[in-house]
């Protein structure tokens, strides 16, 4: 097997040999065998399995470069007492990515038409087979999303995360976690009812308040002076099209800066700190 | 320059990747400004179709209460596109002129249209009549039976609408404006925008009203 191979999944490795037998059975070639005996059919084929898989992925990383890239990104080491608080961006993003393919088999069956809109969405809860399931994964995960973005916020803080040289990364965040606000503001529209319709202008009057810009701003998310067809085009084209966009960017963004950087120890590791003895001062 | 041949005042290379430069800026411009401008678009055009709507015959309305009638702001929108107004006779024992009406020597309107759009932030307020209040379900914004602030947050009376008579005895009710604490008319503002003292020049009147 080539060293540019990515390492494989334990269950793919070739076993080592076992004590007593001579070493040079099976090893992961593809034509190897037990010693002794012809080789069973379930290890021929497991081990072409292996083969194939071993070239497939080789003549992708042959031409791509991925391994040394993933083994950098994927491998890389992080410090001693990294804990489950660690794993509260990873888990952001997993709501993310339900969030996205939610929302994408969502907009199969939802229309965006100010007399359509309310109807529609009743349509996906009532109606469509695991409607009810899929609409209530994305309305409920909106929430999640929040309440770990939040945490995985406080994480960073706590832990003294966003400090030299990782500052870059912290305001990244804080644009992701406004742009989550704003999808969070602009899909609360969509299923059109008394509840998302007054919340939203109440919503929109709240940016209209500020001083100077604010009326523009306002002006700008409803596609004019009053509330309309345009608007709720307007909410689910941001929701769906441009939100979602910067946000994949920006996560982007930051997993490189994290990959390149590296994570934290956390703060009271630094604490157990031997005292440096008088000769190191 | 150092590096340009004899006579030229820049390098090649240099001109080259400011050319290409040029060109990249150019052709992002010749998208990216034409779909900006489309989606800022309705900050500047003034979206106000034909405004007088009938909202029923002069016999309908009385000066004492509010009568409340339905009609639309936004056509293309359907149920969400109409309000709710209310509308009570022009009374010269109880209302006061407006200023802006005594100012450009103009009879003062023939209905007070009153709009349901909350000043505070936009719920719909609904008129109380033992009391003569109107008053928003949201935040708790209360005013009296002019229209005018008498508790709560809103910054400034509830916006109403024009009004007249045709010649066959129907009254119509036309476009909103919003007025300040001297019943002044003003070009619609959004609900949260001051109309009066020093705070009104914080929010000008723009294009699409």
């Amino acid at each position: 097997m080539s060293r540019l191979t990515p390492p494989l999944p334990k269950f793919l490795r070739p076993a080592p040999p076992r004590p007593g037998e001579d070493g040079t059975g099976r090893t992961g070639d593809g034509d190897g065998n037990d010693s002794g005996g012809a080789p069973s059919r379930a290890d021929q084929l497991r081990d072409g399995a292996v083969e194939g898989t071993a070239q497939v992925i080789g003549y992708i990383d042959e031409r791509t470069g991925t391994s040394p890239f993933l083994r950098g990104f994927l491998y890389r080491k992080t410090p001693k007492g990294t804990n489950w608080f660690y794993t509260l961006g990873s888990a952001t993003m997993f709501a993310f990515l339900s969030q996205a393919v939610t929302g994408v088999f969502l907009a199969m069956y939802y229309d965006p038409a100010a007399s359509r809109a309310y109807e529609s969405a009743a349509h996906i809860t009532n109606e469509v087979f695991l409607g009810e399931l899929v609409r209530g994964m994305h309305r409920w995960g909106s929430t999640v999303m929040i309440v770990l973005i939040f945490l995985h916020l406080g994480r960073t803080f706590v832990f003294g995360a966003y400090k030299y040289p990782r500052e870059l990364n912290w305001v990244i965040g804080v644009l992701l976690l406004v742009m989550t606000l704003a999808m969070g503001f602009t899909g609360y529209l969509l299923p059109f009812d008394q509840r998302s319709f007054w919340a939203t202008v109440v919503g929109v009057n709240i940016n209209a308040s500020s001083p100077i810009m604010g009326p523009f701003v306002a002006d700008f998310l409803r596609g004019g002076a009053e509330f309309g067809e345009a608007t709720l085009s307007r909410f689910y084209a941001l929701h769906m099209l441009l939100i979602p966009g910067i946000l994949a960017v920006l996560i982007g963004a930051h997993l490189y800066l994290v990959a390149k950087l590296g994570t934290t120890a956390p703060p009271w590791l630094k604490a157990e700190k031997k005292e440096l003895s008088e000769e190191e001062i | 320059m150092p590096g340009a041949f004899e006579g030229e005042t820049v390098t090649r290379r240099r001109f080259m990747s400011g050319g290409a430069l040029a060109a990249g800026g150019i052709a992002s411009a010749a998208f990216g400004l034409p779909a900006l401008g489309f989606a800022l678009g309705p900050l500047f055009t003034d979206g106000t179709e034909d405004p007088w709507q009938d909202v029923g015959a002069e016999a309908d309305f009385n000066p004492e209460t509010y009568v409340s009638k339905t009609m639309n702001i936004q056509a293309d929108a359907g149920e969400a596109g109409k309000t709710t107004v209310y509308v009570r006779k022009y009374d010269e024992s109880v209302d006061e002129p407006s200023p802006s009406d005594i100012e450009q020597g103009l009879e003062p309107l023939p209905s007070v249209a009153i709009s349901t759009r909350c000043a505070h932030l936009g719920c719909p307020v609904r008129y109380y009549q033992d009391p003569g209040r109107f008053v928003c379900p949201c935040h708790g914004g209360i005013y009296d039976s002019q229209g005018k602030v008498d508790g709560g947050p809103p910054v400034r009376p509830l916006d109403r609408h024009y009004s007249r008579v045709t010649s066959d005895g129907r009254v119509q009710v036309g476009e909103r404006f919003s007025v300040n604490s001297e019943l002044r008319r003003f070009s619609p503002r959004d609900p949260s925008n001051h109309l009066d003292g020093l705070w009104k020049y914080l929010y000008p009147a723009r294009p699409s009203t």
